[in-house]
């Protein structure tokens, strides 16, 4: 595992191009493209105000970035480093913007959700969409680019839109039978749309590309439900995570519940396995505590870590919710599917610092993350059932089904992972502090030799993955590419 | 004091003297005398004969023979009267103090036990008014309680009136909330509209695109204008990629239906198998209700067949009720078998058990056998002879002439005595009679020698020839002296090689081979013969037996051989 030297970013804008071959990064309201293998800057843009929003386009070639206070948008070419393209909102304002899945046309959300601006950059046309939802997630584009499914208010009653993303046509446009819409999400073949209702009422209603209301699912009633809804990339799974901290899986032929993940404050499930991250603050000598060592900061304030496997039963610290305020941090509101639909990693808001993985072949937990601190971020590999995240500190963590790492991230300076994003291709990391990046490279050569060896020698934990022996303090030879 | 005591006394005894009238009257008089007689002596020198009369009077008084008459002197006291009559007093008042004395005691119980029983009283008392006084608590705890209870439950009625009121409220606040909010909305959309409006007229800040070239497509075709077709033509995608997906989707269940299919194939065909070799023992079993299934039986076996082939509703509909008949009776059977399991399982439990016991026997027999034989070997004669006595009737007899032999035998042996005492007596006489010769000759070889002369010589001839002819006669008697010595050796051998033989019959007989026979026959003297072919009989006798163990022996290899035949098959 080789990590890069650190970066500047602001605002966390730091994004691989869909081909994987550039690093856009934002800083202030300058915009860096490096060639992601040699971290060389290939391209530098000013654009007129500090960035907000930074968005590739689908075909690489095009950037977008968005400066919302000004109601400005700025597209870049990389291809031809001379062409501009100014977007002015103008008074009416700009709350977000986004690329349509064909990189040639501009959705741009105005303030108070007036309407949806649609800009094309092949025509300059303009198109309006009105009465879009000012919701969790009111847009979604289906996965292969041809449509999008749109919330709408009108007269009090909840819409769907759907549009063909090539020309905006409306294709289809009915009612929900929703109380107060709360999001939209296509599966990843694109012919079904979950819709959710608002947390007042767990409602999942599926509907058909073509409008038809194919089911309706409720699990209960009174108390707040839908937290956070997600697909499987086999669209074989539609996950529900609620406030009652649950999550029932949905099954594509019959939209009934097949299976329920409860997340207990005490584990004894004997299949599961308990990790648990074991901080041990640096053995400093009184010698050692010199001038230099103070200077250094960051190695003397470090703490190493390293996961143990608890024996069960585990008890995880809960928090209670203050039942007096809205939006109570408590239920199920991060889900998220391997690649391979193997796994789901949950994390229940009330134990913020645990991480829940689920084998969805078995239908029954696989492994629980127990970290010191919260936990901020956490992403699938999207090549390989293996998950990172991390917790807000100068370490990164992995699981894989052989074992789970904890890595110190080793740069000066206290860089704290605040949020991380994969590389397409799974072979880097992007792990962003409040101002810096940096790249983490997996050496996926001598993975795949372990992963070989593993297959060979029926050596389930890879050198790499073994819990116990590299747990803690992974030596990172820091490879500074140019 | 004395006198108190002493009144007490008399009070204490007058319970006693209550019983008699003479008593109570003397009681009366009593104190009177008492005191009386403290103030001056009883009986003065003058007053003898008063006295006398009281005393004779109160003694009669008393039920006792009168002491004295009043017509006899004072000096004609009977002594005899008077002692008796003091010795019945003094018994009287012995017997009173001993009664007063258990009276007494009587009394101190009695007493100690009123104390006691007071007591328990007053404790009882004390018990009961504290028992009372908590009755009387929770009696009022019981009416508070009921109070609260009361009190409680007109609570819950109100909470519940409450609950109910609250419970309207929320909903008319709900539906007047949800008004409020569509109001609101549609005021907020109003003035949605109305700002896109202001927005939209305003000059001086209007949206705006600034580019410096614009850029083809992404599939590099140009836009079409939107007409009827391409609606139809976005119809028709949107339904051909439903369509691509149902089709995916079908043909993934067909795939998956056809895996089940397989196996549920599989599966009936096991069940049929095995619903059709259970039948005949069904058969047996309810032969009636098979015979009246045994069509429907047959009719589900073949439409499952056909309908795992078919596709239709119908088809289905056959196929699970025909599954299911057949796991009802799939299952019915199971179950059956379990409870004959366990029974069977006994019953083959037994069976090993008696097979288990009879090679017990078998080969506690054979060891039996076995140490027959070595103890046949080994045992001494007289075991064996009883043994044999038992094994075989031939041996009584053989003993019977055995002891006639012997009998026999005996009575030779004495003719042999007899005989050889005549023949000692002889020999005696003739030692006597060779010593006298002895004697004469060598009288005569002195005569001889001193008198050596020719007419000595013819003399001597004539002596030597009648000696010689003497030798001549004497030697057969020589020898038959020496025969008898010869028998005698002989009858000692018999003696000896008698008990030989009887062994050796013996050890003919563990010996089975008749090559003993002879050799029996060798060791033993020639007179024996008979003997000898008497034990050879018995041999041959007993060999038949010995033949017999050898079959058995021979069996029991044949059994094992038998039994390695069946474990190896």
């Amino acid at each position: 595992m080789n990590f890069s030297e650190l970066f500047k970013q602001s605002n966390q804008l730091c994004k691989v191009s869909p081909d994987g071959k550039y690093l856009a990064t934002c800083v202030q309201y300058r915009l860096v493209i490096r060639d992601v293998s040699t971290l060389q800057i290939l391209q530098l843009y000013t654009c007129l105000d500090q960035i907000t929003h930074m968005e590739w386009a689908s075909d690489s070639l095009f950037i977008l970035c968005a400066m919302y206070k000004r109601g400005l948008v700025q597209v870049w070419s990389l291809e031809q480093p001379d062409w501009h393209c100014k977007i002015d909102e103008g008074s009416i304002g700009l709350v977000s913007s986004r690329w349509s899945p064909d990189g040639r046309h501009i959705l741009n959300t105005t303030e108070f959700h007036l309407r949806i601006t649609v800009w094309s950059l092949c025509t300059k046309a303009v198109s309006y969409i009105k009465y879009p939802k000012a919701c969790q997630k009111g847009t979604d584009f289906s996965r292969d680019g041809c449509y999008m499914a749109l919330a709408e208010r009108r007269d009090c009653k909840d819409y769907v839109s759907v549009f063909v993303c090539d020309d905006w046509h409306l294709l289809r446009h009915f009612e929900t039978e929703t109380q107060d819409l709360a999001g939209l999400e296509w599966s990843p073949n694109g012919c079904v749309l979950a819709v959710w209702d608002s947390c007042l009422e767990y409602k999942v209603l599926l509907y058909s590309l073509d409008g038809r209301l194919l089911s309706t699912y409720s699990a209960y009633e009174w108390s707040l439900g839908v937290k956070s809804v997600t697909w499987s990339p086999s669209s074989q799974f539609l996950a529900i995570g609620s406030y009652d901290e649950k999550v029932r899986i949905l099954n594509h032929i019959t939209w009934k519940k097949i299976a329920q993940f409860d997340h207990p404050a005490t584990i004894n499930n004997a299949k599961a396995v308990v990790y648990k991250e074991v901080e041990r603050r640096t053995a400093v000598g009184s010698d050692d505590l010199s001038l230099h060592n103070i200077t250094i900061g960051t190695t003397l304030f470090n703490t190493q870590s390293k996961y143990e496997i608890c024996p069960l039963p585990v008890q995880i610290p809960v928090v209670k919710p203050d039942p007096d305020r809205a939006n109570p941090k408590i239920g199920v509101s991060t889900l998220a599917f391997s690649s391979d639909s193997r796994y789901l990693a949950t994390k229940n808001d009330n134990m913020a610092s645990v991480v829940w993985i689920w084998d969805m072949q078995k239908m029954n937990l696989e492994a629980v993350l127990e970290q010191t601190s919260a936990v901020r971020c956490f992403q699938w590999d999207p090549r390989r059932p293996r998950l990172a995240l991390c917790t807000a500190n100068t370490k990164l963590y992995l699981w894989s089904p052989a074992g789970c790492v904890s890595v110190q991230v080793p740069t000066e300076g206290g860089f704290q992972v605040q949020s991380l994003s994969w590389h397409g291709s799974g072979d880097s990391l992007i792990l962003l502090g409040k101002e810096q990046l940096c790249l983490c490279f997996m050496d996926t050569d001598q993975e795949d030799k372990a992963h070989l060896q593993s297959q060979d020698g029926k050596q389930t934990e890879s050198q790499e993955m073994d819990p116990v022996s590299t747990s803690e303090h992974h030596p990172p030879c820091t490879s500074k590419r140019p | 004091m004395p006198e108190s005591s002493l009144v007490r006394h008399l009070h204490s005894s007058s319970p006693e003297c209550r019983t008699s009238p003479v008593r109570h009257f003397s009681r009366s008089l009593l104190p009177q005398h008492r005191n009386s007689s403290m103030l001056s002596t009883f009986c003065t020198e003058h007053n003898v004969q008063d006295c006398l009369s009281h005393i004779s009077q109160e003694i009669s008084s008393l039920g006792f023979p009168p002491v004295w008459a009043v017509s006899a002197s004072p000096s004609e006291l009977s002594v005899v009267a008077v002692l008796n009559c003091m010795y019945e007093l003094i018994q009287l008042h012995r017997r009173n103090i001993q009664t007063l004395e258990n009276m007494e005691m009587e009394q101190l119980k009695s007493s100690s036990e009123v104390d006691f029983l007071q007591l328990t009283s007053t404790r009882l008392k004390e018990q009961l008014e504290l028992s009372r006084r908590e009755n009387a608590g929770l009696l009022e705890r019981e009416r508070q309680l009921q109070l609260k209870v009361k009190s409680l439950q007109t609570c819950l009625k109100n909470e519940k009136e409450e609950v109910q009121k609250l419970q309207n409220i929320i909903a008319s606040r709900a539906s007047q909330y949800n008004h409020e909010m569509k109001r609101k909305e549609r005021e907020f959309n109003k003035l949605k509209e109305r700002m896109n409006q202001l927005l939209v007229d305003k000059k001086e800040k209007k949206q705006a695109i600034d580019v410096l070239n614009s850029i083809g497509r992404a599939d590099g075709k140009r836009s079409l204008w939107k007409t009827g077709k391409t609606e139809a033509k976005h119809e028709g995608e949107m339904y051909k990629t439903l369509l691509s997906d149902y089709d995916t989707r079908q043909r993934e269940l067909v795939l998956e239906n056809a895996e089940l299919r397989k196996v549920l194939q599989q599966m009936k065909k096991d069940m049929v198998s095995i619903l059709s070799s259970r039948k005949p023992t069904l058969k047996g079993d309810k032969h009636k209700d098979d015979c009246i299934q045994a069509d429907s039986e047959e009719e589900v076996f073949n439409s499952s067949k056909e309908s795992v082939e078919l596709y239709c509703v119908h088809a289905r509909e056959k196929l699970t009720t025909s599954i299911r008949l057949q796991w009802r009776r799939l299952k019915s059977h199971v179950e059956r078998l379990d409870s004959q399991a366990s029974l069977a399982q006994r019953e083959t439990r037994k069976e090993e058990m008696d097979r288990l016991m009879l090679d017990l026997q078998q080969c506690k027999d054979f060891i039996q056998t076995q140490e027959q034989l070595l103890q046949q070997q080994l045992s001494s004669p007289c075991d064996e002879e009883t043994a044999s006595l038992l094994s075989d009737c031939y041996m009584l007899q053989e003993k019977e002439r055995l002891r006639e032999e012997w009998g026999t035998l005996e009575e030779q042996r004495k003719i042999f005595e007899r005989e050889r005492k005549t023949f000692t007596d002889a020999a005696i006489r003739l030692s006597h009679e060779r010593k006298a010769f002895e004697e004469d000759r060598a009288t005569w070889l002195k005569h001889q020698f001193l008198n050596l002369s020719p007419f000595a010589d013819s003399k001597t001839s004539q002596m030597s020839k009648s000696k010689s002819s003497f030798l001549i006669s004497v030697e057969p008697e020589a020898s038959a002296a020496s025969a008898p010595e010869k028998l005698i050796r002989s009858d000692l051998d018999f003696h000896t090689h008698r008990s030989v033989p009887l062994t050796t019959q013996s050890a003919g007989e563990l010996y089975p081979t008749p090559c003993l026979i002879p050799e029996n026959s060798l060791t033993k003297p020639k007179r024996e013969a008979a003997h000898v072919d008497e034990s050879s009989i018995f041999c041959n006798g007993n060999i038949p037996a010995q033949h017999k163990l050898w079959k058995n022996s021979e069996d029991h290899c044949s059994h094992s051989l038998k039994r390695e035949k069946n474990s190896s098959i």
